[in-house]
């Protein structure tokens, strides 16, 4: 395990990798879930046609450190807020972090909503990492 | 169509169809014959040089650019749009929800109506979506898979409402469900009832549409997820297989269904592995067709295929140069000898194309057509040691595949499909070459241009194609208003019609799903009544 992979409490992250919905595109979610175990993340991959409360669900059950949805259909706008929302009224305090297919001018938007962090096609392992680490509550 | 290899029978066989009223010869008045070097010539088994004796010398490939966003009438428009504009073949993308046989109103459509393609609940959406346009004078192509045989009875009723009897139709429906097991991940229904649906449609064109191609076999989402070429291409044609031997066990003879099967691969960025691909898919499936399934008609082995440039490789940034990349991989799939192409919008990556950028497309492809040559001589690359011995590679390689198959399924290929599903054997596969891929990308072993390179001068996305709320809004009352208007006691009627022919796998499903849309039941309802037999599929979640 890399010191980057680390939570604070020295345990390794813990990561719920999921898609929300009925988009099917996995392959995205399917690298990153491989290239955070290489880097030592621990990934609780859901894989497709999750909902708001299986994600939660799995996240309460696998004390998990971050939501990590991927999202390719142009439905982020709607069902990354709630998500968002769906894990605070779960009194949770879980980042939740979107990759995939998201166009530049939505990216406030998201993050002004609740959403921790974008991370777009081409982002690197490492940035991946970075972008969880810097959302998990210290 | 000739079989004997020699020059004159080909000879004879070019003859025969008028050549475009184009002058053949370069740029400098050079004249160029159709056809040079070794056979078998094209038209030829195995037809490794082109599945048609004249191939582009009499008739360009068909310019088919798929489209379909927001409503039936937005997507109607743009239809319109792409015919005037020498768009030859009409080919719809359907919304999530309707891929996957939810209505506009159901929990799961909510934020993705109308976003990746047309949304269609019911009957009167169809009509919307083909209003005006001849639907004898066209050809269309439906890219749907799970729900396939409802959305082809909507189209059916829709033709006939505007006069046009189904023997007419021509085009294709995807219905290629196997790839959405290993790749796409677009199923209702567990592969078995699935592979029903789809025969009972193969049995049902067969009688009834001469002109209907019921499955296009479809290696693009395949290797959009990730698969090599030659897994693209392995997997593909596997399909094909299978789906040739659950015909056949449905008692249909294989000469009778065969011609009317069709495929669809991607064209990417390796230019000359491209190629290999393609003559190697055509070399392999006129073997198999007559040497494992005793194809006595040679239309049976022909692998006659729409080529799409790949998705995967457009880069969301600098995204101009991804015209460039839609130019080299449509050069690649008519030097290839596809039947029809789609060339992608460069703004792709990101959002459904522009009117523009989808133009530009077009323009791209017409620009191959008609400036570069490339159209003049059949299999331009023939006898090239380089193209041949890359021909021969992918032919070697997707055998091995087929080996691995034929012993999982204990000598049968369709069994050995079911099997791979079910064990994860493809969904693995696809993900490993994905991983590969990627970590070279990221360890700076392979170079993207704009992305990992040369990152200089990117000026973002502009002008994306926003798909606003008003779609659904506009869908759902749409929808409401269909169900208010229509007469429920026939719907019951219908379904329920629907529900027991599902339980009987001795009948056809297509007659009473034509009814059930007639009627106007709602996709999902019509789901439904097959799922309380069919039951659902879910995958297992593999890293």
């Amino acid at each position: 395990m890399t010191d980057a992979a680390a939570a604070t409490d020295g345990e390794p992250l813990r990561v719920i990798l999921a898609k929300l919905g009925l988009d099917g595109h996995d392959r995205g979610l399917k690298v990153v879930a491989r290239m955070l175990r290489d880097a030592g993340v621990e990934v609780i991959y859901l894989g497709l046609r999750q909902t708001a409360a299986t994600i939660i669900n799995a996240a309460e059950q696998e004390d998990a450190d971050a939501i990590g949805l991927s999202m390719h259909n142009a439905g982020h706008l709607t069902l990354a807020p709630r998500m968002v929302n769906a894990v605070k009224e779960a009194g949770l305090d879980i980042p939740v972090i979107v990759g995939g297919i998201i166009p530049d001018e939505d990216i406030t938007e998201l993050l002004d909503k609740g959403v921790a962090a974008v991370l777009g096609p081409g982002a690197s392992t490492d940035e991946v990492i970075a972008a969880i680490r810097d959302s998990v509550p210290s | 169509m000739s079989t004997e290899p020699s020059r004159a029978a080909w000879e004879e066989a070019f003859a025969q169809t008028p050549e475009r009223d184009v002058d053949f010869e370069t740029m400098s008045g050079v004249p160029v014959e159709p056809i040079y070097g070794e056979g078998p010539y094209p038209g030829q088994y195995p037809y490794t040089r082109g599945v048609y004796p004249s191939m582009y010398r009499s008739r360009l490939w068909t310019m088919r650019m798929f489209a379909g966003f927001g409503t039936a009438e937005d997507t109607n428009g743009r239809f319109k749009e792409l015919l005037r504009h020498g768009g030859t073949g009409l080919s719809t993308a359907f919304d999530m929800p309707t891929l996957m046989g939810r209505d506009s109103d159901s929990e799961w459509a909510e934020g993705e109506v109308g976003h990746c393609g047309v949304a269609i609940d019911t009957l009167p959406d169809m009509e919307d979506l083909f209003a005006d346009i001849d639907l004898a004078g066209v050809s269309t192509s439906m890219t749907i898979n799970g729900p396939a045989p409802i959305i082809m009875a909507m189209y059916i009723a829709t033709a006939e409402k505007s006069g046009v009897e189904r023997s007419k139709l021509a085009g294709t429906i995807q219905s290629d469900i196997f790839k959405e097991y290993q790749a796409q991940k677009e199923y209702i229904y567990p592969p078995r009832p699935s592979v029903r649906l789809i025969t009972d449609l193969m049995r049902f064109t067969s009688a009834e549409m001469p002109k209907w191609h019921p499955i296009s076999v479809s290696g693009y989402h395949i290797r959009e997820a990730g698969s090599t070429a030659a897994q693209e291409l392995a997997f593909t044609l596997a399909n094909g297989f299978a789906y040739v031997e659950a015909a056949v066990a449905a008692g249909l003879d294989v000469d009778d269904f065969a011609p009317r099967l069709s495929f669809f691969f991607n064209s990417h960025i390796d230019f000359f592995e491209e190629i290999g691909k393609f003559r190697a898919a055509r070399r392999i499936w006129a073997r198999w067709m007559k040497e494992r399934y005793g194809a006595k008609n040679p239309k049976s082995m022909l692998c006659r295929f729409h080529t799409q440039t790949a998705g995967v490789s457009l880069t969301a940034q600098q995204p101009e140069n991804n015209i460039a990349r839609v130019a080299i991989q449509a050069l690649a799939g008519v030097i290839g000898g596809s039947q029809s192409l789609h060339t992608d919008a460069y703004d792709e990556a990101m959002a459904l194309p522009t009117e523009k950028s989808a133009r530009i497309a077009l323009r791209t492809q017409q620009i191959v057509a008609h400036e570069t040559g490339a159209a003049n001589v059949i299999d331009p690359l023939g006898g090239s040691p380089y193209v041949e011995w890359m021909t021969d590679e992918m032919e070697r390689r997707a055998e091995e595949v087929f080996a691995h198959l034929d012993e999982l399924g204990d000598g049968s290929i369709l069994e050995g499909v079911y099997e791979g599903i079910e064990n994860g054997y493809f969904v693995g596969e696809i993900a490993d070459a994905a991983y590969r891929f990627e970590r070279n990308v990221n360890a700076g072993r392979r170079i993207i241009v704009g992305v990992t390179d040369f990152t200089d001068g990117d000026e973002g996305q502009k002008n994306l194609l926003r798909i606003g709320p008003e779609v659904e809004e506009y869908q759902l009352k749409r929808l409401a208003s269909v169900k208010q208007a229509r007469d429920n006691a026939k719907v019951d009627a219908a379904l329920a019609q629907v529900s027991a022919d599902a339980a009987d796998p001795t009948i056809n499903m297509m007659p009473s799903l034509i009814e059930a849309v007639k009627v106007h039941a709602t996709e999902e309802e019509v789901v439904m009544a097959m799922e309380k037999v069919f039951g659902t599929y879910v995958e297992q979640a593999i890293v």
